[in-house]
């Protein structure tokens, strides 16, 4: 589904990533950790395709296509999704209008029906359960005056709405306390299938609890320096990142 | 030849137009009209057409405005345009009492009554100074000569347009709808003198739409005083979409009494010049002033919102927020003045001015200001000059929102925070939509207009 | 409230504490101006030709000009003819030891707190005192010649460095830029005059000390400051007068230029004698500060607490030509009794990528008047940039005024302009929360004008920052209604 090949990728000149290579198959749920500056966050946004983000070398294959060369929106209805770290508030933009264009255009790349005012409220309803989303947020302008909770529960639930082939939830559980974090996990997997692949991106592994991943990579000075299974996640824990960093030479 | 010489040569020719047709001007009009004619015009002549070097003027030039040869229409004329086909230009769902002020003249919607309460008169200006000349009482107090050569002038030629009068408690349910129609074979310059006069508690919505009917060169330029008794309550639209040779300068003076409410909305949708001056006095306690405009300009089309707000009674409040969207080589300017006087204590004056740029050819210059003689008040004022926010932007192309239409999203939701402060919902949503078209490019004309300008 | 208000009144009436008056022997010229005193000025400085034509140039212009009459300040009719443009201390014009030094000018400046004797010194401060039109002492000079720092007074500066002087004076000020600008290059008598080499850090703050102290004489300094390539200084600025009941005028110019990658920080205390509590006497200070980043990547930063002077009109500014340049300004504005204030900032976006910041705070009492003028201009092709600007104004009382007016101006769509100001009163349950702690509304008024004015504080150097606290409260302390 995702395969990337020495990926380099900069910032204001300044080099993040450094060589990463990774393949992601469908139904698989890998885990990226990393301490705080290690290339994670770059990771995700590069793959969604931000442009602040500089690809210097290296290719990324999604379904069998070259991702580097969409812009965000193709990448989007190509089926990957990004769940923010930090949401962004759109003031004047309301919640509903917003969604109902995303899932809209989602479609017609499909080549399905564009859905009614109707059709699409009936399907934002059945989506909200999920997250234990509530109208007075639907009712809302995008992401404006939402807790920090309400902005992650925000983003699994256009998940929900667009059923992306591949998620990438970046720092997902930052800022969320530990009921927030269940659900938004609940969401997570339940939207979980064979064909749906997921990369959690996440510096704790309190969240790896609840989504389990079936391969944990950890990500140092911008690149992969370790990939095992979901047990990875729990030596880490137990033995901090100095024990990368030391391993690593530093 | 130097500009000095230009600028004299132009004063002079409106000097000598205003001697050739004093005599006729003062044999039609009122006593009323007439008491103020000759010292506005002295007036206008020692301010002289303002250019840069006036201070509120810095950012628009009236020069190159005033240099054709207009037709000026100093007598109402027969009416050439169709009133039927011109009363169909209504929003949708929206109930209105319909006038018109074609090329300055007021005249009367005879097809339809309308549901004007008793005691309410929507009439011209120039036969109720004639006939009731005690409801005109304060004609040309709030609008000062002295201050504003485009005021001066206009009281100089003043000789009709639209007045309302509202009476005592009297609630007007349906909104008033003034078309302002500029239409000739020659170019031409229109003064309107509009005057509105809503006693202690009685309320009304007014709705002014400002129109061009075919490409000539136009110069509007009215002056329109409305007076908010205690009580009262007055909401003030205006609609502007004219042409690109359009000239349109448009001074509004408000009085507010004790415990008044007075929103005033300015949608600027087409016009080559636009200059709407905006004056606001809370002279009685507890008033509240509301201010809300937006603008799209593109091509070189210039706008200037020039606004005042004399805070001169304690406890008032005052909110202002005026946006522009800036496409091309399209100008914009901002000036807002809150002045506080002395013992005006619990004054809450609030000010936003926000900017979008499309182009790296579009100029904006803004001058919010603040002066404060009282110390128990809170006002503040904000100004931003800048471009979509490319984090949000990012955001809705995550969602497979494509580029253009995040755009045209982003720049939506922009105006909107104006446009959602329309009370009127039909109006509301009929604006919502003349601005997304407006923005998507295309012609920003209302369904029904019988005209179809390629203006 | 009646405590309050005579708390008020005990403090307002503090007397300015620097209003003595020295007695030394000056030298003086005759009231009045024309071509024949500038000549004079000129002759009396020994001053090279370029000089004497740079003056008579400016003079002829300023013949022309009219005195701006666009600032919210009233200001009295000037007679320019009864204004003596030279005055200074008789004993030679500069003094090589401290010990030819009059010891009543050592007193002066030791009541002023500026010791004039280097091992009494704070460390890392080196000053060039200015009494009336001329620099008297220069400490320190030969330690930062060591760097090839120059540091003297604008005399020497023309003496000895008189190519530097013409290269670079009137580039940011030109000759006629405005009515008192071109005045003061007309008759300037002294200043100070520095210049950092290229890939020199100074290793200590440069400090000019600003004293008038003649009557009837008006004091027209001059500073010059260029930052080679990558060097860095940071300059500090103070100043008082004697208590008079004339009005005295000083119109300043400083010029500041940043070569690539240079920074200059200057700070000023500007503390000249305000006038009485009835409006009396004070100094008309009437200052054109403007720098210039000429460089890639250079940085200048104005910092001013303004407390002082019945009227001020001064707006130190920026001209960010080199790309990548950086302008700041922080500025705190105190006004009292029947002081008027028209300040703020100009902000000229020229190069790709500037950024600016203004930080202002006003802070009006008595029966003053405050204002905040700015302009932030981002030309066409200076593409991404930056400025934001924060306007706050305090009134402790209902009878002065506070008033912000600027102008923004922007000419490309990658730049982005932000402005905010607000106007509020001193907030009196603050007060209340500090007096039910047991602190008197005196200090609390003075707290928390210090706190509202930290921002800008914290930008001084470390000394200055403790004596513009000071000064902060003795200039307000009480003066809440």
């Amino acid at each position: 589904m995702l395969k990337i090949k020495d990926l380099y990728a900069s910032v204001e000149g300044m080099e993040i990533l450094k060589g990463i290579n990774l393949e992601v198959k469908p139904g698989e749920v890998h885990a990226i950790m990393g301490p705080n500056g290690s290339g994670k966050s770059t990771l995700a946004n590069v793959l969604a395709g931000k442009e602040d983000y500089e690809v210097t070398n290296g290719e990324v294959i999604f379904e069998g296509e070259d991702l580097l060369e969409k812009s965000p929106e193709e990448r989007a209805k190509d089926g990957i999704f990004l769940s923010f770290q930090y949401p962004v508030e759109i003031p004047g933009v309301p919640m509903v209008n917003f969604l109902k264009t995303s899932v809209n255009e989602h479609r017609k790349h499909k080549g399905l029906k564009e859905l009614t005012a109707g059709e699409f409220l009936k399907l934002m309803r059945e989506k909200m359960d999920l997250v234990d989303m509530h109208t007075k947020l639907t009712n809302r302008m995008v992401n404006e005056g939402f807790s920090g909770g309400e902005k992650k529960k925000n983003e699994i639930f256009q998940m929900a709405l667009l059923e992306p082939k591949l998620a990438i939830l970046d720092e997902t559980d930052s800022g969320l306390d530990i009921d927030a974090l269940k659900t938004v996990a609940n969401g997570v997997n339940a939207l979980k299938s064979p064909e749906r692949s997921t990369i959690v991106v996440t510096h704790y592994q309190r969240l790896l609890d609840y989504i389990v991943p079936d391969y944990v990579h950890i990500l140092y000075q911008g690149k992969i320096v370790k990939t095992a299974g979901k047990e990875l996640a729990l030596q880490l824990e137990e033995k901090g990142y100095d024990w990368i960093k030391s391993e690593n030479g530093n | 030849m130097s500009v000095l010489v230009d600028k004299a040569d132009l004063s002079l020719k409106y000097t000598a137009h205003y001697n050739e047709v004093k005599d006729e001007l003062f044999a039609n009009s009122s006593d009323i009209l007439n008491a103020q004619r000759n010292k506005a015009f002295q007036n206008f002549v020692l301010q002289g057409i303002p250019t840069r070097r006036n201070e509120n003027y810095k950012y628009t030039n009236l020069n190159p405005a005033f240099m054709p040869d207009f037709k000026f229409i100093h007598t109402k004329e027969e009416k050439k345009a169709d009133l039927g086909e011109v009363f169909r230009c209504d929003v949708p769902q929206l109930n209105t009492n319909l006038a018109l002020v074609f090329n300055g003249w007021f005249y009367k919607n005879e097809t339809e009554k309308g549901d004007l309460p008793e005691g309410v008169i929507l009439d011209s200006l120039d036969s109720i100074s004639k006939e009731r000349p005690e409801l005109l009482e304060k004609y040309a107090s709030l609008a000062n000569v002295e201050e504003d050569p485009m005021v001066a002038l206009n009281t100089a030629f003043a000789k009709d347009g639209f007045f309302l009068y509202v009476p005592k408690n009297v609630v007007v349910e349906s909104p008033i709808q003034i078309i302002n129609l500029l239409q000739d074979k020659k170019d031409t310059f229109s003064t309107q003198r509009n005057f509105i006069l809503v006693e202690d508690g009685a309320k009304v919505q007014v709705l002014l739409c400002d129109h061009t009917l075919n490409l000539n060169q136009y110069l509007n330029n009215s002056v329109t005083e409305i007076f908010a008794g205690n009580n009262a309550e007055i909401e003030f639209y205006t609609l502007q979409n004219q042409h690109n040779k359009a000239t349109n300068i448009n001074s509004v003076f408000i009085d507010q009494q004790r415990d008044s409410r007075v929103t005033s909305h300015t949608a600027s949708l087409h016009g080559g010049l636009i200059r709407n001056n905006l004056q606001f006095a809370l002279n009685g306690e507890n008033a509240e002033a509301h201010m809300f405009g937006m603008a799209f300009m593109d091509k070189k089309q210039h706008v200037d919102n020039f606004t005042q707000v004399i805070h001169a009674a304690p406890h008032c409040e005052s909110n202002q927020i005026y946006k522009n969207v800036l496409d091309e080589k399209s100008t914009g300017a901002f000036s807002g003045r809150i002045h506080v006087v002395r013992d005006a204590q619990k004054t809450n004056a609030f000010q936003r001015n926000n900017n979008l740029l499309l182009t790296d050819e579009a100029t904006m210059q803004t001058k919010p200001q603040l002066i404060i003689d009282a110390d128990d008040v809170k006002c503040s004022h904000g100004a931003t000059v800048g471009q979509i926010d490319e984090e949000a932007l990012f955001y809705l192309r995550a969602r497979g929102i494509n580029e253009d239409q995040a755009r045209l999203m982003m720049m939506n939701a922009f105006a909107h925070e104006v446009v959602k402060e329309i009370k009127l919902e039909p109006l509301r949503d009929r604006i919502d939509e003349l601005v997304n078209k407006r923005l998507k490019g295309e012609v920003a004309r209302c369904h029904d207009c019988a005209y179809q300008c390629d203006c | 409230m009646e405590e309050q208000d005579k708390i008020l009144n005990d403090v307002t009436q503090g007397e300015y504490k620097y209003g003595f008056v020295t007695d030394i022997e000056t030298d003086i010229i005759d009231k009045g101006l024309n071509e024949d005193v500038i000549r004079l000025i000129s002759a009396k400085k020994e001053e090279p030709e370029f000089m004497l034509n740079f003056r008579l140039e400016a003079y002829r212009k300023w013949l022309k000009m009219k005195m701006p009459n666009w600032a919210y300040l009233k200001i009295p009719p000037i007679d320019f003819q009864a204004i003596s443009y030279y005055a200074a201390p008789k004993k030679g014009p500069k003094y090589e030891s401290l010990d030819e030094v009059d010891p009543e000018l050592i007193d002066t400046f030791n009541k002023l707190g500026i010791p004039l004797e280097e091992q009494k010194h704070l460390a890392g401060v080196a000053v060039d005192a200015v009494i009336d039109s001329v620099s008297v002492k220069t400490t320190f000079k030969e330690t930062l010649a060591e760097k090839g720092i120059i540091f003297c007074s604008f005399s020497e500066a023309v003496k000895e460095h008189p190519d530097l002087v013409k290269k670079y004076l009137g580039q940011a000020v030109p000759v006629a830029d405005n009515y008192f600008a071109a005045l003061n290059s007309a008759v300037f008598s002294d200043g100070s005059f520095c210049y950092i080499p290229k890939g020199v850090r100074c290793p200590m703050e440069l400090s000019t000390y600003f004293r008038i102290n003649a009557a009837n004489t008006g004091q027209f300094e001059r500073t010059l400051i260029v930052a080679d390539d990558d060097s860095y200084v940071s300059y500090l600025e103070g100043c008082t007068a004697p208590m008079r009941d004339e009005n005295q005028l000083h119109a300043a110019v400083v010029e500041i230029i940043t070569l690539d990658r240079a920074e200059v920080k200057y700070s000023t205390v500007q503390n000249w004698y305000p006038g009485d509590k009835n409006g009396k006497g004070g100094i008309y200070n009437f200052v054109t500060k403007r720098g210039v980043c000429r460089g890639i990547s250079s940085k200048i930063s104005w910092t001013q607490v303004e407390t002082g002077s019945a009227i001020t009109w001064k707006y130190p500014s920026c001209i960010l030509m080199g790309d990548n340049s950086v302008g700041e300004f922080n500025s705190v504005a105190v006004t009292n009794n029947h002081q008027q204030a028209d300040t703020g900032s100009k902000m000229i976006h020229i190069g790709r990528n500037t950024k600016s910041t203004i930080v202002s705070k006003g802070i009006s009492a008595g029966k003053s008047e405050n204002s905040y003028r700015g302009l932030v201009k981002v030309m066409p092709k200076a593409t991404n940039s930056r400025n934001f600007s924060q306007c706050d104004s305090l009134l402790l009382n209902d009878t002065c005024g506070a008033h912000t007016f600027p102008y923004i101006e922007v000419g490309n769509k990658s730049s982005i302009v932000e402005h905010e100001a607000t106007t509020s009163k001193i907030g009196e349950d603050q007060i209340f929360y500090c007096n039910q702690r047991g602190i008197d509304t005196e200090t609390a008024i003075g707290m928390i004008v210090n706190g509202y004015a930290k921002e800008v504080l914290n930008k001084l150097p470390m000394e200055f920052a403790v004596e513009a606290q000071k000064l902060l409260q003795i200039s307000l302390e009480g003066s809440v209604g």
